[in-house]
């Protein structure tokens, strides 16, 4: 093992992390943006909601997130489970 | 014998039982070169050629190429030898030669055109790729492995029941579009959509693959599913109870994957979403559709090898694939880590990147027909790929935090596949056309338009977005060591239960019958010994002057008798 491995590298450093933060909501920021400079071509009329792809990623990814906790409640168990008689 | 008798399939076949007895590096050179030859020679074969073989007065057509199959076979052939680059630093027969021979089924399979040629390569692929799992050689695995081939067989049976009851039916073998209606065609249906991993018939994937070992699940990763995938365009595209199947099987398998610990199982969750889309294509059956989910097959067996590949480059080196022990592996595996995070772009179909170009024609098939609902579920499943293989895969092997493993970087051969794949990922999302040409239909498509390029960013940054505000509010789930229960349950504890307790009870049964019928047994016997036995009424030796005295009795009665008739 060698001593520079220890030391916490670029992405481990909670002012990177910070960077990384800001710096995405920089591209949701001009992505929001572009919503209006470009022509739609909608084929469904759900699509005409403005900002409607941002909304629904957003909610979609929440929603499996904490679905998923849900879930684990139900059929979660401990890692043995099958090992054991 | 002309160049068209070649089946790539039987070469690829072939090459692999003669691997089996070859020493390491002729077998491993054979392994890269054989599937490269095959490649030419399919190349070399016009489209349109047909190879027939006659077998006990019936015609096998055991080679059928048409741009349906070549675009199979081709990637059948390109995956095996990426595979096979990446276990070059291993030496196992084993592994060498199942994973051929498991190719080259799967390729005589693509290029059948009748179902007994059909047939027997399903067989094979279900025989040769069980061993790739048994190649991990603990008890684990051959559990596994053994409900694994329970499946695989089970499909097996179906496919040759649905087979011999369609040629009493139609008199024809010729593997064709058929019609869902009667039973031939609902077994044949379903021994597809079991190799397809089709909802509630899907766990023996979840199960299985991620027990072989950090090559074999590699290579299993490529060729069952989509061979199925083949087998429902050839026969059953356009049949539209398929797009509710393939939607539900987009998103049911997101919310597992969220929870799954096992890396190597969040991707064969992430499988089966995928697989989804391509069943929804196939279920929609316009040219755009067909090309979607062809297309799709092709560049997803791509950066589905890539994953498999960096999380068997994970468990080679450290051992695990558990989120809840690795993180922070981007110090020690950082070129392993760079071509995780492109095949995770791939899937989650950033632009650039091979599944924007492929997805697109899908998810174009749908709006295209107006099919609002299955529009929605494919965009939602996308949210949930980014998810699964977009962030966690990359996230919580490379980054999070720190597992504590210092170890090396993955082996120079696994690098060098890792690579390639990576390559052809960006390759064909900057180059589309590439991929576009060899597909079944013209494609007349540009997939960058701006909306799609926009809505799609907009969709997945949004989605990062969202994961970065919950992990950073510390509401993102922590990985936890545990076993998630799923359709197995049934058979491995319900099933399991049922049956010990009715063996149980059958043995209870059993001892109580036994039990009361020797009971009625001694009775009888005892009665009998209680006349018969020496001393008994009817067993002991009497005396001559008793048997004069009965004697007389008995005539003197009959005088008496006689006397008053």
């Amino acid at each position: 093992m060698r001593d520079d491995e220890q030391e916490p590298s670029w992405f481990e450093r909670r002012e990177n992390q910070n960077k990384l933060w800001y710096a995405l909501l920089a591209v949701a920021g001009v992505l929001t943006v572009s919503e209006f400079l470009y022509e739609h071509h909608p084929h469904f009329e759900i699509e005409e909601i403005p900002e409607f792809f941002e909304i629904f990623g957003f909610l979609a990814f929440a929603f499996i997130v904490f679905a998923g906790i849900g879930l684990r409640k139900l059929i979660m168990r401990p890692e043995d489970y099958y090992d054991r008689d | 014998m002309t160049a068209i008798d070649i089946n790539p399939g039987l070469l690829m076949i072939v090459a692999g039982a003669v691997a089996a007895f070859l020493p390491l590096r002729a077998r491993q050179a054979l392994a890269i070169i054989a599937p490269l030859a095959a490649v030419m020679l399919l190349w070399s074969t016009p489209i349109g050629s047909e190879a027939v073989v006659s077998v006990a007065g019936f015609d096998f057509e055991i080679l059928r190429l048409d741009r349906l199959s070549f675009v199979f076979a081709l990637i059948f052939l390109l995956a095996s030898a990426l595979a096979a680059i990446y276990a070059l630093h291993q030496d196992s027969p084993l592994h060498d030669a199942s994973a051929m021979i498991y190719a080259g089924a799967a390729i005589g399979a693509a290029l059948a055109g009748d179902l007994v040629t059909l047939f027997i390569n399903w067989e094979l692929t279900a025989v040769s790729s069980v061993l790739l799992i048994l190649n991990a050689k603990t008890q684990r695995s051959y559990n596994a492995a053994m409900r694994y081939l329970i499946w695989q067989i089970g499909s097996g049976v179906m496919l040759m029941a649905g087979i011999a009851l369609h040629w009493r039916a139609t008199g024809s073998l010729d593997f064709e579009a058929m019609k869902l209606g009667d039973l031939a065609s609902w077994l044949i249906f379903l021994a597809f959509g079991i190799k397809c991993a089709f909802p509630l018939l899907h766990n023996w994937m979840q199960d299985a693959y991620p027990e072989a070992t950090a090559t074999g699940t590699v290579v299993l990763s490529v060729f069952t599913t989509k061979l199925a995938v083949y087998a429902f365009a050839r026969a059953f595209a356009g049949e539209s109870l398929l797009i509710p199947i393939g939607a539900v099987m987009t998103c049911f398998p997101v919310f597992f994957a969220v929870i799954e610990n096992d890396l190597r199982r969040v991707l064969a969750f992430s499988l089966n979403n995928q697989l989804g889309f391509m069943v929804v294509g196939i279920g929609i059956g316009s040219e755009l559709g067909i090309n979607g989910a062809v297309s799709h097959a092709f560049a997803h067996i791509i950066y589905k090898s890539l994953l498999f590949m960096s999380m068997g480059a994970v468990l080679y080196r450290v051992g695990t694939v558990k989120a809840s022990e690795l993180g922070g592996l981007h110090k020690s595996m950082p070129l392993t880590t760079i071509f995780c995070i492109i095949g995770a772009i791939s899937i989650a179909g950033f632009p650039l990147t091979s599944g924007f170009v492929t997805k697109n024609l899908t998810l174009s098939a749908a709006d295209t027909d107006g099919l609002f609902w299955t529009w929605l579920l494919l965009i939602f499943a996308s949210a949930g790929v980014m998810e699964h293989s977009g962030i966690k895969i990359p996230f919580f092997a490379f980054f999070s935090h720190d597992g504590g493993h210092r170890v090396r970087e993955a082996p120079l051969n696994m690098l060098l596949a890792m690579g390639i794949a990576a390559f052809a990922c960006i390759f064909i999302g900057i180059f589309p056309s590439t991929l576009y040409s060899i597909l079944p239909y013209p494609v007349d498509k540009d997939p960058y338009t701006t909306t799609s390029v926009v809505t799609k960013t907009q969709l997945l940054v949004f989605s990062v977005l969202a994961f970065a505000v919950l992990v950073r509010n510390g509401l993102y789930p922590k990985e936890l060591p545990s076993t998630n229960l799923n359709t197995d349950w049934f058979y491995r504890v319900f099933g399991y239960n049922i049956v010990s307790t009715l063996l149980l009870l059958a043995s209870d049964a059993g001892r109580f019958i036994a039990t009361h019928t020797t009971e009625a047994f001694h009775a009888v016997e005892r009665r009998l010994h209680y006349h018969h036995n020496p001393a008994g009424m009817l067993g002991k030796t009497w005396q001559t002057g008793v048997m004069v005295l009965w004697a007389t009795i008995m005539l003197g009665s009959y005088l008496v008798i006689f006397y008053f008739r």
